[in-house]
């Protein structure tokens, strides 16, 4: 299968290296056309280093893809082989008009959003305090700040979940004090509770990678910029709004995009707390709980078709309406 | 290195080939045996077995995830690739419908089956058969216990020598302001608590034995189902599980048993060792530890006797084994009484086979060994269906939480979802 799809899937991405290649040779051809063989000869090193691997991506990336698509238009239980049956789009029907996909679908954008905009701030905070800490203490600031992203996600999600435990945790009777929180408040019980533990643990493990992804935007900001804007009298707030944003821009983006697609895609920390009781579905849980937790193959592949669909969707906002450069994140030129 | 090696191989071979002189020409037959975990008694059996066969066979043990829905996927997942490294498996009994269906267990050989039926309980029996055949043989039986302490039950006066209703612990529990020790949480126990209060009312979640979707008869719309719903509402409404109910399981349940406001608990027979493991440990005081009881699984109606959940494992041979008259001969090893009663005494996993709780050394491990055998022969499976899986899971969602259930609608609501999405309408 691999190998018929294989040639046509490799057309686009060829036609985007080649076409640049070509406008380049144009602009150089004019004066100095020997350069231009050497170009090509360069993208052609280009591809046999890179071909491999492309090749391989595909085989482990397209060919699922392509199987679940397949997969996706059959009534098929894995206990059931004999009973496999072609139903055409009839899954994406029953899907599509079921309230709890649709309730998953809300919980995972809400998920998102809050998740990626608590991030943005607290991670563009940290990456200021990073950016402008003494450089002695820089190295050992990172390292604090990075240790929660170095956390395996369903370690530190059984560590959340442990603490918010009413038998065994001990934020009840750390907090008791807050209104709203006693010793006999079950968190897992009820859905906006629960969401705030799962919301929580994601931000606290997945911020400093925000951070980070900020911090190089910080970077990039010129230092003669922010001189010239306090020497004209700006406050720091007109220089973080007038001149710092505006110049990492493309930076905020990338992070934004990058957080947004991993959150979306929420698994473990629901997997683990809650199991999707107490109205915590996700996308991601649904298709788990279909296609492995039941075995069936053709309403689970639907559901995951539909969860790349999302986000794909969300890849073509980013890039097209807000335009999102790529090129820095990859550290392309 | 290759040279002593060789050597090495070279001797050993001439000691097996001497050794295995009187013990048949089947050195090569190596069985996989693929078990839920447990604490090491299912290995210690295979190598047993493996010194018996006397060189017929040689089992040897691969580990399954813990939770039975993980080791369903798992071995479902093999068997659907014909995978041929399996060839025994320890089963979780509500998943063998499915699997039988489907094609994937060797039949038993008739006379394995006799023993089988003559030596077990009636309730493990009842699991391991699907469409009237014995399709696996019962390894160990699980079932529920009604666990109080003596101290809760005799002020509120009740008789525990005499069986209790769910009604009398329902309300000795609130009048003392105690917690109820029972599994609330969205999981499988929910799905077993419910299937014994249906049974023990006189009804059934499932009737028949269908194996196409479509035809699956859901019953639990009942009069029983009814009385179901109505003590699960009750306990949730008024609290009486505690504020951990609609999370708790059965590890739960067992430290608000231990606790100040423990009252009852239904569950499995672990909670024993487990206690008195704590009692060794530090971590539970004599007093309390003495002032635990037990009884046989509540009533749902006054002088109807009740049905306790059953559970256990069942074992299997694969279709697609290679060895699959070793892989029997394997199983009568391994379900031979005195071996299960040596595993109930070292893993706290009760036996299947009635005589095997005579056994002296079960007796004094277990002082609760003949009510547990009681309850086994009493007990009820659950529903017997190649679509468990979907049937559990449509019966936790829509008996999840306890305190939103209705008498008057949730047995209806849950039929109706269970038959669409039996039918593929519908998304669990």
């Amino acid at each position: 299968m691999s190998a018929t799809t294989g040639p046509g899937a490799t057309s686009s991405p060829t036609a985007a290296p080649s076409s640049s290649s070509a406008r380049n040779a144009n602009a150089t051809s004019s004066r100095k056309p020997r350069r231009s063989a050497r170009r090509r000869a360069e993208a052609r090193l280009g591809w046999i280093l890179a071909g491999p691997a492309f090749v391989v991506m595909l085989a482990v990336t397209l060919y699922p893809i392509l199987q679940a698509v397949w997969e996706s238009l059959f009534n098929y239980q894995l206990t059931a082989p004999d009973d496999r049956t072609f139903v055409g789009l009839n899954n994406y029907l029953v899907i599509l008009t079921d309230s709890i996909f649709w309730r998953a679908m809300g919980v995972t954008t809400l998920i998102m959003v809050i998740t990626v905009a608590v991030e943005l701030v607290i991670g563009f905070g940290l990456a200021m305090v990073m950016h402008r800490a003494l450089r002695r203490l820089r190295g050992l600031l990172r390292t604090a700040i990075l240790v929660p992203y170095g956390i395996i996600t369903v370690v530190s999600a059984f560590a959340w979940f442990y603490a918010f435990d009413t038998t065994s945790g001990f934020v009840n009777s750390w907090f008791d004090w807050v209104p709203g929180i006693s010793s006999d408040l079950n968190w897992f019980a009820e859905t906006p509770t629960a969401l705030i533990v799962i919301m929580a643990s994601e931000i606290w493990k997945t911020t400093p990678f925000i951070s980070l992804l900020l911090l190089a935007g910080l970077a990039q900001v010129p230092g003669d910029l922010e001189e010239a804007a306090k020497v004209d009298g700006a406050t720091p707030w007109q220089v973080f709004k007038r001149v710092i944003v505006p110049n990492m821009k493309a930076a905020i983006m990338v992070a934004v995009l990058f957080r947004a697609l991993d959150a979306f895609r929420i698994f473990d920390n629901v997997f683990i707390m809650t199991q999707g009781s107490a109205g915590t579905e996700v996308l991601a849980l649904l298709a788990y709980r279909t296609s492995i937790g039941q075995l069936q193959i053709g309403m689970g592949s639907a559901i995951s078709v539909l969860l790349f669909l999302c986000v794909i969707v969300i890849c073509f906002i980013a890039i097209k309406v807000f335009k999102v450069d790529l090129a820095p994140a990859q550290g392309g030129k | 290195m290759r040279r002593t090696g060789a050597a090495a191989a070279v001797a050993l071979v001439a000691t097996l080939g001497l050794a295995a002189c009187g013990g048949g020409d089947g050195d090569d037959v190596e069985l996989t045996w693929y078990i839920n975990p447990d604490d090491g008694g299912q290995a210690a059996i295979a190598a047993q077995c493996t010194t018996e066969a006397d060189g017929a066979y040689a089992i040897s043990t691969s580990l399954l995830p813990r939770e039975s829905s993980s080791q369903r996927e798992q071995l479902a997942r093999r068997l659907a690739a014909n995978d041929a490294s399996i060839d025994l498996m320890s089963i979780d009994p509500p998943f063998v419908p499915e699997l039988s269906r489907a094609g994937f267990l060797a039949p038993v050989p008739q006379e394995l089956q006799e023993t089988a039926e003559a030596q077990a309980v009636q309730g493990a029996l009842d699991t391991a058969t699907w469409q009237d055949e014995l399709v696996t043989v019962p390894f160990w039986a699980n079932t529920q216990l009604l666990w109080y302490r003596t101290s809760v039950a005799e002020a509120a006066g009740l008789d525990m020598t005499q069986p209790v209703t769910w009604d009398q612990i329902i309300d000795a529990t609130r009048e003392q302001e105690l917690y109820l020790g029972v599994q609330g949480g969205r999981a499988e126990a929910l799905t077993v608590w419910i299937n014994s209060l249906v049974q023990s009312a006189g009804g059934e979640v499932i009737s028949g034995e269908a194996s196409n979707a479509d035809e699956v008869e859901v019953t639990i719309d009942s009069e029983a189902g009814a009385e179901a719903a109505r003590i699960l509402s009750e306990i949730g409404e008024d609290g009486l599980g505690g504020p951990g109910l609609p999370t708790s399981d059965e590890n739960g349940n067992l430290s608000t048993f231990e606790g100040d406001r423990g009252s009852f608990m239904v569950n499995w027979p672990f909670v024993w060792p487990a206690m008195s493991g704590a009692v060794e440990d530090g971590s539970l005081s004599q007093e309390v530890f003495d002032d635990v009881g037990w009884a046989m699984y509540p009533q749902v109606v006054e002088g109807q006797e009740s049905r306790p959940p059953v559970g256990g494992i069942n074992l299997g041979v694969s279709a697609f084994s290679e060895h699959v008259e070793e892989s029997f001969a394997a199983i009568a090893c391994i379900t031979d009484p005195a071996k299960q009663a040596e595993y109930f005494v070292t893993n706290g996993n009760p036996p299947s086979a009635t005589e095997a709780f005579d056994d002296p050394a079960v007796q004094e491990a277990f002082p609760m060994a003949d009510v547990l055998r009681e309850s086994l022969e009493a007990g009820a499976p659950r529903p017997l269906t190649p679509f468990y899986t979907t049937v559990t899971l449509g019966l936790q969602r829509t008996w999840h939480p306890l305190d939103q259930i209705d008498p008057e609608s949730t047995p209806e609501r849950s039929t109706e979802l269970l038959r669409a999405i039996l039918a593929g309408e519908d998304l669990l």
